[in-house]
């Protein structure tokens, strides 16, 4: 599968000539695992950065979707995978919690990788289905709390980012609501679009254009700032409640033990990756920012990553699920 | 008049020359993968993502992706009909009786209608997109749990008419399909069940893996036991197209079948899949000789071809109207759809008309193109039957196993493949028919999940399936189903049916 790849995005794309000589990385095409199905709000992010990557690589840069069981077996996967450069893995916050949620990973998420760069942040938002009585965040939240054995609370399945915000919007207002999983995002904001389920968080790669049209009602936004394609929707914050900061961060890893020139080379063209006019464009569509420069950078993946794991570890265990 | 101003711009949109290029390179692109057996239109499309970076306008590289989607059906039905592998769910049905018109050397005409079918559902199915969208689309949204529910148990009971040999046989294999379903996490309490401990069949087992292994490996290994005398290879192949009798038997399920597969298609997730079958269902009981289906039926090609079109075709709905993925490769296509820019949602028919009317009138000329392309190909996908068995049977299992793994990389699908043949043999020896088994596997999981759902929602009161009024009218059906399968008179003329191998 992996030459008809090749062999049909050669056919496709425009030969990149190669920077020879100069350096010695990349020789050949390197592969960014996303351990999620194509088409989704990873994925997409991915193929962006990836198509960015390559024009400053001199390389192609392919996408290799290995989904299932909730990210991990495409993190096992290149946790695997030998050291040199061409097999990276682009995961999301999932990096983090999986450390607490499965109880039996084949790998060690904080010490199985070496750390090339943040990839953006994709800010969350509170929704709610379209006639949902309460007119601002603060009156929601004591309308949830009020009913809170008649409020439900969608989500995309076990470790989906909308099963975290909720549990942790569930944790902040200290009321636990039902839960409603399902089986994606698809399904569960249709079911949120019909009227069927009460109220979902979940990114703005899902949200932006539902809240746009009018479909869903948005009551606040989980990022210290406000949003440019939504700048009436409060924060968090704003609202009183900033226990609720939370963002779907993406990181670029590659296997514990790649060459220290190579992690500089990939996070060197992250950073321009980041500030390519396309992925710009296409990461505001989508409601989020590219990570700034400082935080493309593998000490900065490292110190989410470490900051992440502590923060979801006691609110997963206080909830009490686990996925394995 | 609005609607006509919008055609209008969608034709003119869809028939530049460029886009009427990008249509026909995705309908050809998505015959040839649909004849490869196990390579589906996922995986095509999946592979096709880096590409439409490179195309640059959005409408051409989805109406490419679009024409690959349903191109892929036509294919689908073709190894379906021509080496009994269907690739996707809804082509399981085709391959009842579609490969038993092969076997009778009738492998042309039962393609020919598979395309005649399609062109026809497909017509109409993008006239009621073009028409009803947006009603369509509030009707969707009135199913919840409970109703999805309701309408899997009218598929679960529909199902023992898809055998046609004992009707005991028929309900072991649906609860086998059922009992395969559950393999996987408990998407309520992240629970792993029936996995031991493989963690990459934590999200179950794969579709495409079993339908291969229980239909196409199971027939191959078959025809290998019977030496050299392959059934395959068609002595005679008396004409291409349908003699004027079957066309004229062909009208009615061709109607019907459209009628089923637009409505169910609409519905996001599981919708489209029970079209099929339904139509088949339905078929087999309006039928003046019901033990015609197994043995070659004709309606029973036309009726599930033409249901699976319409419900290709009605799936963009959810997708274009709302911006919600009815299946995986409206997934795929809505990450295509913000490659090139534009995040899909509720106002992507307003925001962008070329785009909306361009895609929907595409459609039509695709199917179109479909018909065109492929009648004459009859001829030659026939021929590819007089292959001799020791090139075939290697490349179909070579490519089978290419596609099965391109779906998520994952070596264990593989092996669930040789693990399904085996057990389709094994079935095939116990006169036991695969296609329940399929339907038990699709549906299992919906129904869990839907109960369990509409549980949670209801609060544990079990009495919202009979109060909320879609569901109730479905549950109604189901009775009546059961009703129509235990009443004597009928009864009796099913046995005829089954009469042969009780």
């Amino acid at each position: 599968m992996k030459k008809m790849w090749v062999a049909m995005l050669a056919a496709a794309a425009f030969a990149v000539p190669s920077v020879a000589g100069a350096q010695a990385y990349p020789e050949r095409a390197v592969t960014i695992v996303v351990p999620f199905s194509a088409g989704g709000p990873t994925d997409t992010v991915t193929r962006l950065v990836a198509e960015a990557m390559a024009k400053d690589l001199g390389q192609q840069v392919l996408v290799e979707n290995v989904g299932g069981a909730g990210g991990t077996l495409g993190a096992a996967r290149v946790a695997e995978a030998e050291a040199d450069g061409y097999t990276l893995l682009l995961h999301h916050i999932g990096m983090a919690t999986s450390a607490t949620l499965y109880r039996k990973l084949p790998y060690d998420p904080l010490n199985a990788f070496d750390y090339v760069g943040l990839v953006t942040e994709v800010p969350m938002t509170i929704v709610a289905r379209k006639d949902f009585e309460p007119q601002d965040f603060k009156a929601f939240i004591e309308h949830v709390k009020a009913n809170k054995d008649q409020v439900t609370v969608a989500n995309a399945g076990i470790g989906a980012a909308s099963h975290l915000c909720g549990m942790l919007f569930m944790s902040a207002i200290e009321t636990p609501l039902t839960t409603v999983p399902y089986q994606g995002t698809g399904p569960a904001m249709t079911d949120l679009l019909g009227g069927q389920v009460d109220i979902m968080c979940d990114q703005t790669t899902n949200t932006t254009k539902q809240i746009q049209g009018g479909t869903v009602k948005a009551y606040a936004v989980t990022t210290p700032e406000r949003l440019d394609v939504l700048p009436d929707l409060p924060t968090v914050t704003e609202a009183g409640l900033p226990a609720l900061e939370v963002s779907v961060w993406h990181g670029l890893y590659a296997p514990k033990g790649t060459p220290p020139e190579v992690v500089e080379r990939l996070s060197k063209s992250l950073q321009t990756a980041l500030q390519d006019e396309n992925v710009v464009a296409r990461f505001g569509e989508l409601g989020t920012t590219p990570s700034p420069q400082e935080d493309a950078t593998p000490q900065a993946l490292k110190a989410k990553l470490e900051t992440e794991i502590n923060r979801w570890r006691p609110i997963i265990e206080a909830a009490g699920v686990y996925a394995d | 008049m609005d609607l006509l101003q919008n055609l209008a711009l969608g034709f003119q949109t869809a028939s530049t020359l460029w886009n009427l290029l990008f249509c026909f390179i995705g309908v050809l692109l998505g015959t040839l993968i649909g004849v490869l057996p196990g390579i589906g239109a996922t995986a095509t499309i999946a592979m096709l993502l880096p590409i439409t970076f490179q195309i640059g306008d959005p409408v051409g590289a989805l109406i490419m992706l679009a024409g690959i989607y349903y191109g892929a059906q036509y294919g689908g039905s073709t190894t379906a009909i021509l080496i009994n592998m269907p690739g996707e769910s809804s082509s399981a049905v085709t391959a009842l009786d579609g490969y038993q018109m092969a076997r009778k050397g009738r492998a042309g005409a039962a393609l020919a209608t598979a395309a005649i079918g399609s062109f026809v559902a497909g017509t109409v199915a993008t006239g009621l997109v073009a028409l009803f969208a947006p009603p369509l689309t509030a009707i969707a949204l009135k199913f919840g749990a409970a109703e999805y529910f309701s309408l899997m148990i009218v598929g679960l009971v529909s199902s023992v008419a898809l055998a046609h040999g004992s009707v005991v046989k028929a309900i072991a294999m649906v609860i086998i399909g059922l009992l395969l379903g559950l393999v996987g996490t408990d998407i309520y309490s992240g629970t792993p069940r029936f996995t031991f401990g493989i963690r990459e069949y934590a999200d179950g087992l794969n579709f495409v893996a079993l339908a291969v292994g229980v239909f196409g490996i199971a027939e191959i290994l078959r025809n290998l036991e019977t030496d050299r005398t392959r059934e395959v290879i068609v002595a005679k192949v008396s004409g291409l197209m349908p003699t004027r009798d079957e066309l004229r038997r062909m009208v009615a399920p061709v109607l019907r079948g459209t009628a089923l597969g637009s409505a169910l298609g609409v519905l996001p997730g599981g919708g489209a899949i029970l079209a099929s079958f339904a139509s088949y269902t339905l078929e087999k009981r309006v039928a003046d000789n019901p033990s015609e289906f197994g043995q070659g039926a004709i309606q029973g090609v036309a009726g599930p071809e033409s249901a699976n079109n319409a419900g290709a075709q009605t799936s963009f709905i959810p997708m274009l109207t709302l911006g919600i993925p009815a299946n995986p490769v409206m997934a795929l296509m809505i990450g295509a759809m913000i490659i090139q820019g534009i995040v899909p949602g509720p106002n992507v028919a307003a925001e962008q008309p070329a785009l909306f009317w361009g895609i929907i009138a595409s459609m039509w000329i695709g199917n179109l193109m479909l018909v065109i392309l492929n009648l004459p190909l009859i001829g030659l996908w026939v021929k590819l039957l007089t292959i001799p068995y020791y090139i075939l049977f290697p490349i179909i299992m070579a490519f089978c196993s290419i596609g099965v793994y391109s779906v998520n990389s994952n070596v264990y699908d593989l092996f669930f493949v040789a693990f399904a043949g085996l057990a389709g043999y094994v079935f095939a020896k116990l006169r036991c028919e695969p296609a329940p088994l399929l339907l038990g596997f699709v549906l299992g999981p919906l129904l869990e999940e839907n109960l369990r759902r509409a549980m949670i929602l209801s609060r544990g009161d079990p009495t919202t399936f009979f109060t909320r009024p879609i569901s109730a009218i479905l549950l109604l059906i189901a009775l009546a189903v059961l009703v129509v399968v235990f009443l004597p008179a009928v009864r009796r003329k099913r046995e005829e049916v089954f009469v042969e191998e009780a």
